[in-house]
């Protein structure tokens, strides 16, 4: 199909003039939209990360009082002891924040928002409306969420993946409205993440720039592209799901209860059918914006884009039919076992394609040591170590002796932590500039990605060894278990490092707060990038482009024999290139 | 900071701790290539003045020899690894004349189930103990895991066994020990507030001995 782009609004928006709250509150501008996405997921971040930190105490220092553990009530912690049912709820709603309200959001709701009209030169989303209800809606349901803490019974206690029947009934978890602001809060997420889906797919399909054919998308928009697909096929299972177990719980159905005819396993391959897909969301943007800062960085196209495009596409395909390997202990079939192993053995290829591709990318290349690269490098080590343990879990035989062990919590921070996260703090240092205009300082940033990194090895890399002394994930308390004793300093050390790698995040949060007013100045391009969104303004203004963009070529010509700089914009005409067929045709 | 797995006790466990091993060199080796190569490539190729990055798009080669080598290798896993599971978990894996007890979980404990006087599991001479399994050493064994309010999962680290016990289901778990002894058992399934303290454990016994022991709990019983 031919590309074209709306000329929208194109003159009236630069010039009228609107009230601070349709500006910056009520806002419809991907940008503003995108900077909300991103205060809000930091908030929940830091929630998330502290729940981390008192599971954390309660593992390393079980016979010491949580330090400011007084001022939670008595109903979580007396004295400063973490009581048994809290541990339950700081280990649900650590996961369930971090997936939906830090990770997800990060990635999908900040970059979403913020690069597609710009990367693909659109003046805004397709439906700008729909993504600021999209927006508030997310936000809404993070209180929902969060206000578990605050009714009786406490949060949601069933852990993330709230496996019914424990999930489906207060009495087994001892959690009464908790478990339901749960429910409600991920449904209505959904209805967000949805409506953000349908957003950048019309977007991405209607409204890319003369000239910016399909292979010429930067790699981060083809992962969110693929990623909003994934995310409006997988959504809605959970949310139906969700709206199931809420009439268990609430309304006497009983889908997921085997006293009265329903099936628990029902759940579990509900919530994974969603769940693996899931997995993907949170993996592939941050794939496409490593690959963006590494061509950048090594001032070299990236290395087989092609195959880079397919793998995306194949990882997202196979996504989709390996959700079983959450499920190999739960007593399915295990014949039916076989072919989810095989199915997820095989996904390990197109993952190796897209970390040998990166190796391709900076091999020969020029590479400047930014920020943005050394969370990107850190981002493909990282991935390669999450990748690789997750071929033990991949083998059914191994999986009888890791399912349910820190080995899983080692890979999948591995994955989350180690991929996604260092991406997202990539990703961030990246975009700040056209985000505000500022550019993060340097030092600070270095600090950051030094301390993080390190402190980041030592608490998850150990937890692959608690996992093969068979420690148990969720455990409240592994002095209970003889076998788990010798692994008691590991635990500690483990929280310590989780304490330090706690506080290597506040050089972030300072750099971040302090760059928006004091940063250096950062000037249209100052990563010398070939991206649309370099060609305009930093911070970018309303409606973006003062006139539609016409693309030449891909956006990762840099060092390239036809010009004397070592990048090439995608806007630049040279006397070579022609003029894209929608752009004549719109003249 | 251990990579080797704890002693085992069961006849499958060796096949498992195996493919273990296998992946691990395998992981390990791709590990170890991919990390000392982005240090190579960091070090060789950072930014120098003068210098311009070459300008490759790309090799077809390159990127047909790594997806086949990968594709390979884990073909080659999941065929290996496919073989194991069903000796450990197939659908008839369990040996004939494996002796048969039940395993009922409970929020937070596990009531095993024995064969009384008429050999029969199920019948009314069966008799409970509670978080104790006594069972023979060289002798099949297969567990009818039942439970009774929500998830749990039968976790015995040492004989490499691990099994969900699902509301509405009866799952057989089967294995023989190898080794005389006491062992742990470990609820590894979030199952609520009393989940770390679902514990019970696993007496293996000489075949006189157990014997014995069975024969007192009859008796007992009897009583």
């Amino acid at each position: 199909m031919a590309t074209t782009a709306l000329p929208l609004e194109k003159t009236t928006h630069a010039t009228h003039e609107m009230s601070f709250v349709r500006k910056y509150i009520f806002s419809t501008d991907h940008k503003i939209i995108g900077i909300q996405f991103l205060l809000m997921s930091f908030v929940f971040l830091l929630f998330g990360g502290l729940m981390a930190m008192m599971m954390r105490w309660q593992l390393g220092f079980p016979d010491q009082p949580l330090p400011a553990g007084q001022l939670l009530p008595e109903t979580m912690a007396p004295g400063g002891f973490l009581l048994p049912e809290f541990y339950n709820s700081l280990v649900t709603m650590h996961g369930t924040i971090m997936v939906f309200f830090a990770i997800m959001p990060l990635l999908v709701g900040v970059f979403g928002n913020f690069l597609i009209p710009l990367k693909i030169g659109a003046p805004d989303m397709a439906f700008p409306r729909l993504n600021m209800a999209s927006f508030w809606i997310a936000l809404t349901a993070g209180i929902l969420i969060m206000a578990g803490f605050f009714v009786e019974g406490g949060a949601a206690g069933a852990g993330w993946t709230s496996y019914a029947p424990l999930s489906a009934s207060p009495e087994w978890t001892g959690v009464v409205g908790g478990q339901q602001l749960w429910l409600v809060s991920l449904a209505v997420v959904g209805l967000a993440s949805i409506l953000g889906a349908t957003n950048y797919i019309t977007t991405v399909v209607n409204l890319r720039a003369p000239g910016m054919t399909w292979f010429r998308l930067p790699l981060s928009i083809w992962a969110l592209f693929v990623t909003a697909i994934l995310v409006l096929l997988a959504i809605p299972i959970l949310s139906g799901a969700a709206i199931m177990l809420f009439f268990d719980q609430t309304i006497g159905t009983h889908f997921f209860d085997p006293t009265d005819g329903g099936q628990p396993l029902m759940w579990q391959h509900l919530f994974w059918y969603f769940g693996h897909p899931e997995v993907y969301i949170l993996i592939l943007p941050a794939m496409g914006f490593v690959s963006d800062i590494i061509a950048n960085a090594s001032r070299k196209p990236v290395f087989g884009y092609h195959s880079m495009v397919y793998a995306l596409i194949s990882i997202a395909f196979l996504g989709w039919i390996v959700w079983g390997h959450h499920m190999f202990m739960s007593g399915m079939n295990p014949t039916l076992g076989m072919a989810f192993m095989m199915s997820t053995m095989i996904i390990a290829v197109p993952s190796a394609i897209k970390v040998f591709n990166w190796m391709g990318t900076m091999w020969r290349g020029n590479i400047m040591f930014h920020v943005p690269m050394l969370h990107s490098v850190a981002f493909v080590s990282m991935f390669v170590i999450g990748g690789l343990s997750g071929v033990f879990m991949a083998s059914p035989p191994v999986d009888i002796y890791f399912h349910d062990t820190y080995f899983i919590v080692a890979h999948l921070h591995y994955v989350l932590f180690g991929g996604s996260l260092f991406a997202i703090f990539g990703a961030v240092t990246f975009w700040y500039p056209k985000m505000f205009g500022k550019l993060m300082n340097p030092l600070l940033g270095k600090i950051h990605f030094w301390l993080t990194f390190v402190f980041y090895n030592l608490t998850f890399f150990p937890m692959h060894n608690l996992g093969v002394g068979g420690h148990m994930r969720r455990i409240y308390d592994p002095s209970q278990y003889e076998f788990l004793q010798p692994l008691a300093p590991l635990n500690t050390f483990i929280t310590v490092s989780a304490l330090l790698l706690f506080a290597a995040q506040i050089p972030f949060a300072v750099n971040f707060i302090m760059s928006w007013f004091n940063g250096e100045e950062a000037g249209e391009n100052p990563w010398n990038d070939n991206g649309l969104e370099w060609i305009v303004p930093s911070p970018a203004p309303h409606g973006n482009f003062a006139e539609v963009p016409i693309v030449y070529r891909g956006p990762y010509e840099f060092s390239s024999p036809l010009v004397e700089e070592d990048f090439l914009p995608q806007t630049r005409k040279l006397d070579s290139d022609t003029e894209p067929a929608a752009a004549s045709a719109a003249e | 900071m251990s990579w080797i797995l704890p002693p085992s006790a069961s006849t499958f466990a060796s096949d498992i701790d195996f493919l273990y091993y296998v992946i691990l060199w395998i992981t390990g080796i791709a590990f170890v290539i991919v990390e000392v190569g982005l240090v190579v490539f960091i070090v060789k190729y950072r930014a120098r003045p003068g210098r311009k990055a070459e300008y490759i798009q790309g090799s077809t080669k390159a990127e047909v020899i790594w997806t086949a080598i990968p594709a390979v290798t884990v073909v080659v896993i999941g065929l290996m690894s496919g073989g194991v599971w069903n000796d450990v978990k197939g659908r008839n894996s369990v040996p004939a004349g494996a002796i048969p007890y039940g395993v009922h979980a409970q929020q937070f404990e596990w009531q095993i189930s024995y064969r009384g006087p008429d050999g029969q599991l199920g019948t009314g001479d069966d008799f409970t103990v509670r978080n104790q399994l006594h069972i023979p050493v060289n002798q099949p064994v297969v567990m009818r895991l039942t439970a009774e309010d929500v998830i749990h999962s039968l976790f015995i680290p040492a004989f490499r066994v691990k099994q969900d016990a699902m509301p509405g289901m009866t799952i057989d778990v089967w294995f023989e020990a190898t080794q005389v002894g006491e062992f742990e058992i470990a609820c590894a399934e979030l199952c609520g507030i009393g989940h770390t303290t679902m514990g019970a454990t696993v007496t293996v016994h000489t075949a006189d001995d157990y014997q014995r022991w069975l024969a007192d709990r009859v008796a007992a019983a009897d009583r």
